[in-house]
């Protein structure tokens, strides 16, 4: 009962507290039209190059045309972008956005657990990242367990139910961790604590070893199991479901990416060993610092790479991090993009992008790729989304400037084809939030009490760190 | 429901937390203390580090603390601001330690101060800066100073050429905020870590005395046009004293600017929470113990500097007068002297607007000259900042706002704001080493939001240079200043331009780091 009441009374204050704080998500929306039309942009498509002065037909939450001179239905909404860059919606290929919870700290393989069940389509930090231009997200599991949770692939559908933001047909994926993280070296071990396994490198490889080797057991099992049932054998006992195995059985067939946070070279080869042996893909190297070290190694084994612009030092495995990291991978071959670990840099992915063309030269449109299509690629969703080309989906942003200037920011960002951040609707807000504010904060619950204990806050509704790695040295790194 | 209760995820008995906060702002040298900054049903204010060091009677639960200064250390300063956690470290021998010998160490010419020379950068843009742009103009640099200027301009003999078609030279940028120097890597490295001395009262620790010259971090920060610095110590209340440095030399003596540039003190913070209702631990706060905390330690703080500007009175009189009563000497109170006096700024690291009025309130109490480091509130306060003529360094402008209902550009647009209500002001990263290099795309981003791009520029040159006292030296390109130049390929701010020649001290400086040199030596592997 106890348990209930707290629930509830818990509950009440997070519906209290969704009720006033996340204003953007209150406003009634308009109806969208069926078209926009964006006129006179500069166009930059990611896989056709820049397009100068030209138009983009949005129908349905479609890129419907793109070319000079297009029409649209007489009741389209028209967005003259003249002097203006158009370009694809920004994808964080590593984010604890919206997160209830990041890591299940408590065992060293925890295939078994969701990020699917604590996401939260009210964090305020969707909103600024939207005002980023970024579109979609890879929700990952933290990287405290060598074998850590399943990801979430969202399109941020900020305002709208939970499951609008799930993206259609994503690849699944489960997160992997190598080094510093999942060995806990940077948590303090207390007197009488007994220390997790693993503690060392070995112990990782081993926990991941050992990890496949049930789930090919497992597998196998399973596959003489239905073989008997296609054969048609009598009472037959069906295998007890492992729901910890069953991920890394749906990595072994290829049905679910394997996106493994990593740091140092020696442990990037460990892991691209084991996949060999086992036989599965690594899809993504997360951080990989070192990739750069091992680029050609990295590009046999087919494995993309998501990494930091220039982060570094921030702990021992991070001191031999460049930040010609980028130039280097995508010239072996390897498939990298830029992410961000932080709802603090998701804002900001173009600067990140356009650090690949100061450390290693890459060129503007393969720094763009970091940011699109790229991260599209990795999270199997690039048939969809990542460059502008019709039949795609709308999901774009209007900047005021070259995306990769420092001195530009965003107007306007859709998702398939619907506005969900537009700078001159925020600012036309701004008076009215202004004095909704001033009238909360002379309500009678948020008056000082003359002594003593001040009230209770709601509680904030996530952890709000965010990065994986900038943030480490217990249990709970993401 | 321990998790529940404290929204702090990992909130556990026996478990060191980390900061939630922390991650957010990562780059900082501080975050607000709106963390999960205690164990669970622990108010912060018992976790002092005074407080664990002098056995005091710790609450069972965890090993976090929270500074009352309500000021918290980036990862890269956790380790020292933590003196239990060493201490721990030490007794259960579980830390992975490095000795700051391993790490850190350049290839070898970069460690070594170049040589002085007479140059002549000719057919350059010259964005001055303080003046007006020269185009196709030509520099004369000569004993490490800038000795001519301009588009007529009589070339030593004997001088080095450079020729800068198409090129632009600026003056070097300044972070007025890091500690570099002072870390070399945060976590898992304590013993390259020496930012914040044991206490709350260190006016004598002074950076300058630990800055490692061959620190990793000055050269990758140098070569992105990073030439000079503010490196800060961060603990305790009153932290030491600040030094203004250039990026290159062999010893902390060739790298000072001024060794002793300013007293840092961190403006106690009442309780830890306050104004943010989007946090993570949601303990209420005791309001009377908060504020009693909080007076106690600007008691604390007005106290000793009162006795220091005694002490100077003594001093002196005795210097005078032999036949008084000859005082002890203390080189805390020592070091503070030319602080109280108001000889040298004293930087009161604030965020909120409650802060910075205290700390603009106490500083003219005591007839300090106070500078303000931080700032995120600063727009809130514009009026009165003018009034004062308190110049404020800001290090938050890409922190995510502080409150969950702030505008998403209200830090972009902090220094904006400041210029137009005619603050003074400049734009520091606030990192504490590694990051310092992003400096550029601090004030890029403020330009985005409102700065005028020249205000921008002069926020990461000049103002800084003007607001530690060296704008007579350093922040421009003007004859008789500093050689401090940077020739770039393009607008000094912009991610993709390249830098193509540095100039400190008129000494040139090769463009390799560490970075560089790990570049060179995988970028070919076949």
């Amino acid at each position: 009962m106890k348990r209930t009441a707290t629930a509830r009374i818990l509950l009440l204050t997070v519906v209290w507290c969704t009720s006033w704080i996340n204003v953007p998500a209150q406003q009634p929306r308009p109806a969208e039209p069926n078209e926009t039309l964006i006129r006179n942009a500069t166009l930059l498509t990611v896989t056709h190059g820049t397009l100068e002065n030209s138009d983009i037909l949005i129908r349905r939450g479609k890129i419907a045309a793109i070319g000079k001179g297009l029409k649209a239905a007489a009741d389209a909404r028209v967005i003259d972008a003249g002097g203006k860059y158009v370009m694809p919606g920004i994808i964080d290929c590593h984010s604890h956005s919206m997160l209830d919870a990041i890591n299940e700290g408590s065992l060293s393989v925890t295939s078994m657990v969701r990020t699917r069940d604590v996401l939260n389509p009210n964090d305020v930090d969707l909103y600024r990242a939207l005002a980023g231009g970024v579109t979609s997200l890879n929700l990952l599991h933290g990287s405290a367990n060598a074998i850590g949770g399943l990801n979430t692939v969202v399109k941020i559908k900020y305002g709208h139910p939970i499951d609008e933001f799930i993206f259609p047909g994503a690849m699944p994926g489960i997160k992997f961790a190598l080094g510093e993280n999942p060995k806990r070296s940077n948590s303090t071990v207390l007197p009488g604590v007994t220390r997790r396994y693993p503690g060392t490198r070995m112990g990782v490889e081993e926990v991941i070893r050992d990890a496949f080797t049930r789930a090919r057991d497992y597998k196998k099992t399973w596959d003489e199991y239905r073989a008997a049932v296609a054969r048609r054998e009598k009472n037959l006992i069906p295998p007890r479901r492992d729901l910890q195995l069953e991920p890394l059985v749906e990595v072994l067939e290829g049905k679910r990416f394997v996106h493994a946070h990593c740091y140092r070279a020696d442990e990037i080869l460990m892991l691209i060993n084991i996949a060999d042996e086992f036989g599965f893909k690594i899809k993504t190297f997360q951080h990989v610092l070192e990739g750069y070290k091992v680029a050609k190694e990295i590009a046999r084994h087919g494995a993309g790479a998501s990494i930091f612009a220039d982060n570094w030092a921030y702990k021992i495995e991070a001191y031999d991090a460049i930040p010609y990291n980028a130039a280097i991978m995508t010239r072996a071959g390897v498939v990298v993009s830029m992410n961000s670990d932080s709802d603090e840099r998701a804002r900001r992915l173009n600067i990140e992008a356009a650090k690949a063309m100061r450390y290693g030269d890459l060129t503007e449109e393969q720094a763009l790729k970091l940011i699109t299509l790229n991260p599209a690629i990795q999270l199997g969703i690039q048939e969809r989304v990542g460059s502008l080309e019709v039949g795609k989906d709308a999901d774009l942003a209007i900047w005021n400037g070259h995306p990769l200037s420092v001195y530009s920011r965003v107007d306007t960002t859709f998702i398939d084809g619907e506005i969900f951040f537009d700078r001159q609707q925020d600012l036309a807000r701004r008076a009215d939030l202004q004095k909704e504010r001033a009238q909360l904060e002379q309500a009678e619950p948020n008056r000082p009490p003359a002594r003593g204990v001040s009230p209770q806050a709601p509680r904030g509704r996530r952890p709000s760190h965010a990065d994986d790695d900038l943030w480490e040295g217990d249990i709970y790194q993401p | 429901m321990n998790n529940q209760r404290t929204g702090c995820e990992g909130q556990q008995p026996g478990g060191f937390r980390e900061s939630s906060r922390r991650s957010k702002r990562s780059v900082d040298l501080r975050t607000t203390a709106d963390d999960c900054s205690h164990p669970e049903g622990v108010p912060a204010l018992l976790w002092h580090p005074s407080r664990v060091l002098n056995n005091l009677p710790l609450p069972t639960g965890g090993l976090r603390y929270a500074s009352t200064t309500g000021y918290f250390l980036s990862r890269l300063q956790r380790e020292v601001r933590k003196p239990l956690f060493l201490l721990l470290a030490l007794l259960l021998g579980c830390s992975a330690e490095l000795s700051a010998q391993q790490i850190g160490n350049p290839p070898s010419e970069e460690g070594v101060t170049p040589p002085r020379g007479i140059y002549v950068i000719r057919n350059a843009r010259i964005v001055t800066v303080s003046g007006p742009d020269i185009e196709n103009g030509t520099i004369v640099i000569r004993d490490g100073k800038i000795e001519a200027l301009g588009t007529n301009v009589s070339i030593p003999s004997g001088a080095q050429s450079i020729d800068a078609r198409g090129l632009s030279v600026y003056p070097g940028m300044i972070d007025a905020g890091t500690s570099l120097g002072l870390v070399e890597v945060g976590q898992g490295a304590s013993g390259t870590v020496d930012t914040s001395e044991v206490g709350e009262l260190n006016p004598n620790a002074k950076a300058i005395i630990a800055v490692n010259p061959h620190s990793a971090h000055l050269a990758v920060t140098r070569v992105d046009g990073v030439t000079s610095a503010v490196t800060l110590p961060l603990g305790g209340l009153i932290s030491g004293q600040a030094a203004v440095i250039n990026l290159v030399g062999t010893t902390p003596a060739e790298m000072a600017v001024v060794p002793y540039a300013a007293l840092v003190i961190n403006y106690p913070r009442v309780g830890n929470r306050g104004g943010d209702f989007g946090g993570e631990q949601q303990q209420p706060v005791n309001l009377t113990e908060a504020l009693a905390t909080s007076t106690r330690q600007v008691e604390q703080i007005r106290k000793m500097l009162k006795d220091a500007e005694a002490y100077g009175r003594a001093r002196d009189a005795y210097a005078k007068d032999k036949t008084l009563p000859r005082p002890d000497q203390s080189v805390m109170l020592e070091a503070l002297v030319p602080y109280v006096r108001g000889e040298r700024p004293v930087i009161f690291r604030a965020d909120r607007e409650n802060e910075m009025r205290g700390a603009i309130r106490f500083a003219e109490e005591l007839k300090l000259k106070p500078v303000i480091l931080g700032g995120d509130d600063a727009w809130k306060i514009a009026s009165l900042l003018k009034e004062k003529n308190v110049p404020v360094i800001l290090t938050g402008i890409l922190d995510l706002p502080t409150r969950e209902d702030d505008f998403y550009d209200t830090l972009y647009e902090n220094a904006s704001k400041l210029q137009q209500a005619g603050v003074r002001f400049c734009i520091s990263s606030g990192d504490g080493g590694p990051n310092v290099r992003n400096l550029p795309y601090y004030a890029g981003m403020a330009a985005a939001f409102g700065l005028p791009r020249s205000e921008a520029l002069k926020a990461v040159t000049l103002y800084p240079a003007q607001i530690m006292n060296v704008g007579d030296r350093m922040g421009s390109i003007e004859v008789g200043k500093m050689a401090n130049l940077v020739v770039t390929n393009g607008d000094l701010l912009e991610t993709r331009s390249a830098v193509r020649y540095l100039f400190i001290d008129g000494r040139e400086v090769k463009l390799n780091s560490r970075h560089t040199d790990l570049n060179d030596a995988f970028k070919n592997r076949k």
